[in-house]
């Protein structure tokens, strides 16, 4: 939800520059995934603070509960089982929105003002001004967004923006119990990330590092990872996400460039209209054709006569 | 409802009444559809009872559109089938849209431009439908690279499409005595000798 103490840095589906004179400091979630114990008690503060219930399922036989991201589940717990040099680690990885600085959703949308990114980096779905296409879906690089069933708007994560906006840490970071996921500063977030991965080096991950894809300008909910060089080990997650080349195409020069060849094809009618005039029947054929009615006609007369 | 009993018949009731639902159908489709795809376009969609009944209706109107074309593809298809007069045609257009059509060689019910316009419309009209379908996320649910395709593929193609029936258009507004075939179904005989004179001497058997 749009939020009037948040400054708007980008709005779906407008062409106009949004709020540019202030710059409030860019927020990042870091998720390290190191320390993540897998208890879902930031899945809870979310449907809690949210005030969102999703269907209660059934167990599929894995941890995973729910299965998937949805309406009503806009954080899930992906669990990987992954055996590295004959030792099984179990991946736990907090699945939602990343929050990227260049949003692929945001570009798709054809809603003005349906999907907003603050300036402190929150990419927020303004559900009031959602038509339902899923185009967001279409140009999401991570497999983010969920229509609803029952309203036919799409949600997803909000980092908890009305938090965020009086200075509060998103809900799942203030009830995580090991301190997996923190709030800050995204550049305060980047040097905690530093430490920690420093640490995991020291411990034998040589390959620990910071998932912050620049592809997509870098994001505002970033991951510590075990294995930096192998992000798709944590349930898929993208080696180099960016927004798909089609997505730019069809929202990016296929709309001016149409636009133009519209406006030619117009005025190009209009004028040649003016220019070569309509394109009459010739009078020599019309008066050819009465020639061949009258000839008819006495033709006919004649043999009435008979 | 016959204005001179010498006018030749070019459409049957039938004909027209198809032909005008897939006219009606494709205005309704271009308007919303220009709506989604252009900011600039989006306020057309207080046309259709705002955003979100644009967004529901659309593929109803597609659908609409895709039923009734195909209808008048099968009816005028054969009509349509290209000849070498055709090719000539074509090969000597650039005079008449220059406005002078004293030697085209002659024309049967339909000339190379309107039959290149039918198979061109009948092949964006396949496009059409079938990247339409994997959008259209009431109903179907595809993988995500398939509705990115068929996303640039739709509007590509829409673009295309509305070009060419405006080029469609223009062209029947251009040929004075054009659009009363559309509306009553006739043309004078002149018109017919003039424009399509191996039609013309079918029909009149001269």
């Amino acid at each position: 939800m749009a939020l009037q103490s948040l400054d708007i840095k980008q709005r779906s589906a407008t062409t106009t520059p949004s709020t540019q004179v202030r710059q409030t400091t860019e927020v990042a979630k870091l998720i390290d995934v190191s320390t993540c114990i897998g208890c879902k008690a930031c899945q809870s503060a979310c449907m809690e603070w949210n005030d969102l219930r999703p269907e209660v399922g059934s167990c599929s036989g894995v941890h995973d509960n729910p299965t998937d991201l949805g309406p009503e589940a806009w954080t899930v717990m992906r669990f990987s089982e992954v055996e590295l040099d004959g030792r099984l680690e179990w991946l736990i990885r907090k699945d939602g929105c990343m929050h990227c600085s260049d949003p692929g959703c945001l570009k798709a949308c054809p809603a003005p003002g349906a999907i907003i990114q603050y300036s402190n980096g929150i990419v927020d779905f303004h559900q009031e001004n959602c038509i339902g296409c899923g185009y967001c879906v279409t140009g999401c690089p991570f497999n983010i967004p969920r229509l609803s069933a029952k309203d036919s708007k799409a949600y997803k994560c909000s980092l908890c923006s009305d938090r965020v906006a009086v200075n509060q840490a998103p809900a799942c970071a203030k009830v995580c119990p090991t301190g997996a996921i923190q709030f800050g500063a995204k550049e305060d977030m980047k040097d905690y990330a530093e430490q920690r991965i420093a640490d995991l080096r020291e411990r034998g991950f040589a390959k620990a590092g910071l998932y912050d894809p620049p592809g997509v300008g870098g994001t505002h909910v970033m991951y510590v990872l075990q294995h930096a060089d192998q992000p798709g080990l944590y349930h898929g997650l993208a080696e180099d996400p960016s927004i798909s080349p089609l997505v730019s195409l069809w929202k990016g020069v296929a709309k001016p460039l149409a636009t133009a060849v519209l406006a030619a094809v117009s005025l190009g009618s209009l004028f040649h209209y003016v220019t070569k005039g309509p394109n009459e029947v010739a009078k020599d054929i019309e008066d050819e054709i009465e020639r061949e009615e009258r000839a008819a006609r006495e033709r006919e007369e004649k043999e009435g006569a008979k | 409802m016959i204005r001179d009993p010498k006018d030749l018949k070019r459409y049957e009731p039938s004909e027209r009444a198809n032909h005008w639902v897939v006219g009606m159908s494709f205005i309704l489709l271009a308007l919303s559809g220009l709506a989604f795809f252009h900011p600039a376009y989006f306020p057309l969609t207080q046309l259709f009872g705002g955003p979100t009944w644009t967004r529901i209706l659309h593929p109803y109107f597609g659908v609409l559109m895709a039923v009734s074309f195909l209808s008048i593809f099968i009816r005028f298809r054969r009509l349509n089938l290209m000849t070498p007069a055709d090719r000539e045609w074509l090969a000597q257009a650039r005079q008449m849209v220059d406005g002078d059509d004293h030697n085209m060689p002659e024309q049967g019910k339909y000339n190379g431009g309107q039959k290149v316009l039918f198979w061109a419309l009948a092949l964006c009209m396949l496009l059409m439908t079938l990247s339409g379908l994997a959008m259209w996320r009431a109903w179907f649910e595809l993988p995500v690279d398939i509705v990115r395709l068929a996303s640039v593929v739709h509007a590509a193609t829409a673009a295309f499409m509305i070009a060419l029936i405006m080029v469609h258009i223009y062209a029947a507004v251009w040929v004075k005595g054009t659009v009363r075939a559309m509306w009553y179904g006739t043309v004078t005989r002149a018109w017919a000798k003039q424009h399509h004179r191996g039609w013309y001497r079918q029909v009149t058997g001269r």
